[in-house]
């Protein structure tokens, strides 16, 4: 397996240069994703205008795989809706997870270049943890911290 | 993954007349590739690979005579007995402790430091009670402190650590009070590497009257322990790092307080005469040995003392100690990177950062080459703290390792580098 299909150029990019890596100071909901087994922690922040989100960042520290996948997902929902992301959330997982064969990656554009994870059961949750701590956000407003443990 | 034998290594340099080689070739293991390379198998702080003569010891109890301990009179259980009973003779030995009732079975250090916990902390120990440990400690030398805490109302005390990953000079003594009940402390570092002046220390606390544990997990594998000269009055370690089974490691204590603990898990094996108005409990060291322990692990982790005395600790320490020097001016060398963890007085543990790259992106990536390391936070979290790191990559020597496992460590880390180039 050569290593340059798991750190995809995509990814060493949005690993160096994260996108939307900022606190949003007027946020509707804040969310910490926590995976204690690596150490990996996020913060998302979000903002909503009705269904919209209008705007959407994180801050935090993770391996290359969580912190380019957290870009990459802001950068891709701002502006959606909710239930937009609730489907984007399902073909990610589904993706990720092989639990749903028949989500192809070239269908999820530059996301897909998460999809060497596959190979690396270890590294599938440095993944879906900001997907994760997104969909908790979106579902369940209360929460203050996801744990993918 | 597929086994291949690799049959041919390059002779490593061999230093103080110890050859490293000699010893790898009884470890069957080490012989694969992972990924098409050949293994380098630097993961020895989280557990140690095993030579052939351990896994025979085991192998060869379940094929020749299986049959519970203690129990029966037939030939069986006689030959299981014996073979158990001398693995307790071989360790006892082996840390010089001074009778096999001072020697009890567990399953592996953490289940030592709980059994003190809760034998003896929890049956002397009163609100405002003090226990002093160290910020350097492994999670099982803080979580059964925590749970006696609750239970007791103790309080914990930690000394400090410096930037070198060495205990602050000064702070323990001072740490002491009327209050002060018990010292717990590592012998060896997990995640830092460092050896704790225990033998001054354990002193020191005499002085005050106070008994000291020591968490001998990466010091037993690594080091000749002479628990009688350190006077430490508890000592726990595990079967897996000093490559034997798991499932198996000692808690020794001296005698007069092991006489004086209440047992902490009732069953079969730890009586002499149970009736439902009163038990009498067994002699020393079986009263803390209740239900049928893991008879295999005991008997591969006597094996794995007497392979030990072959190779000779003293000569152990010593390769290390040389590799450990080779390995950190090399790692000092990669562009980038930080270790974890300088005390001048070092076991053979070397933690790990690199600028820009995670741990656990250099984990995955050195893998690929074949190399095993740990990354994460080894399970000291708040020695992850103090160094102000989420995780660190981790590399842990044994005498089977070489020069050149450190050299493929190294080439490894040069493609992590190309990786996030």
């Amino acid at each position: 397996m050569d290593m340059k299909d798991l750190y995809q150029d995509v990814i060493v990019d949005h690993n160096r240069n994260p996108r939307n890596f900022r606190k949003i100071a007027a946020a509707s909901r804040t969310l910490e994703g926590f995976n204690p087994l690596c150490g990996d922690k996020l913060i998302l922040y979000l903002k909503l205008e009705g269904e919209r989100i209008s705007d959407l960042s994180f801050e935090g520290s993770g391996c290359a795989i969580s912190v380019a996948s957290a870009s990459l997902m802001t950068e891709r929902l701002k502006g959606k809706t909710v239930t937009e992301a609730g489907q984007l959330f399902a073909r990610m997982h589904g993706l990720l997870t092989r639990e749903d064969a028949a989500v192809e990656p070239e269908s999820l554009g530059k996301l897909a270049a998460l999809a060497g994870v596959r190979e690396y059961p270890s590294r599938v949750k440095c993944a879906t943890l900001c997907w994760h701590t997104l969909k908790t956000a979106l579902e369940h407003p209360e929460n203050k911290t996801v744990s993918t443990e | 993954m597929s086994i291949q034998h690799d049959t041919i290594r390059k002779p490593s340099a061999v230093a103080n007349g110890f050859d490293p080689l000699r010893w790898r070739r009884d470890f069957p293991i080490l012989r694969q590739r992972v990924h098409g390379k050949p293994l380098v198998y630097l993961d020895n702080a989280a557990t140690a690979q095993k030579p052939q003569m351990v896994i025979a010891a085991v192998s060869d109890y379940y094929q020749r005579f299986n049959s519970n301990v203690h129990r029966g009179v037939h030939q069986l259980s006689e030959l299981a007995t014996e073979a158990y009973e001398g693995a307790r003779d071989k360790l006892r030995g082996f840390i010089n402790a001074a009778s096999v009732k001072e020697m009890v079975f567990v399953r592996g250090a953490t289940e030592a430091i709980n059994l003190v916990a809760q034998s003896y902390g929890r049956s002397r120990f009163q609100p405002g009670d003090e226990i002093i440990l160290s910020e350097m400690e492994h999670h099982s030398n803080i979580v059964p402190w925590q749970l006696l805490r609750e239970q007791t109302g103790a309080i914990l005390k930690v000394i400090p650590i410096n930037d070198a990953g060495e205990l602050e000079p000064g702070a323990y003594e001072q740490l002491f009070t009327a209050r002060t009940r018990l010292v717990a402390l590592a012998h060896v570092s997990t995640a830092l590497g460092t050896i704790n002046p225990v033998k001054a220390m354990v002193a020191h606390a005499h002085t005050h009257g106070v008994p000291v544990l020591l968490d001998g997990a990466q010091a037993v594998p690594h080091l000749p322990v002479d628990v009688r000269a350190l006077d430490c009055d508890f000592y726990a370690f595990s079967g897996h790092k000093m490559f034997g089974p798991t499932g198996i490691g000692v808690l020794y204590a001296k005698e007069a307080l092991l006489r004086d603990m209440p047992p902490w898990q009732g069953g079969g094996d730890m009586i002499r005469v149970v009736r439902f108005d009163q038990t009498l409990y067994n002699d020393l060291p079986y009263k803390f040995e209740a239900g049928t322990p893991d008879i295999a692990a005991a008997i591969g982790l006597g094996a794995a003392v007497s392979y030990l005395e072959a190779v000779g600790m003293t000569a152990v320490e010593a390769y290390e100690r040389e590799l450990l020097a080779y390995a950190t001016r090399c790692l000092q060398a990669v562009r980038g990177l930080r270790l974890v963890g300088t005390a001048r007085d070092k076991a053979g543990v070397l933690s790990f950062v690199m600028e820009g790259i995670h741990p656990h992106d250099l984990g995955t990536i050195v893998d690929q080459e074949g190399v095993a390391i740990r990354t994460g936070h080894h399970c000291a979290m708040p020695v992850m703290e103090r160094f102000r790191v989420p995780a660190t990559a981790r590399a842990s020597l044994a005498f089977y390792n070489t020069r050149e496992d450190i050299d493929a460590l190294v080439a490894a880390l040069e493609k992590a580098h190309e990786v996030f180039r």
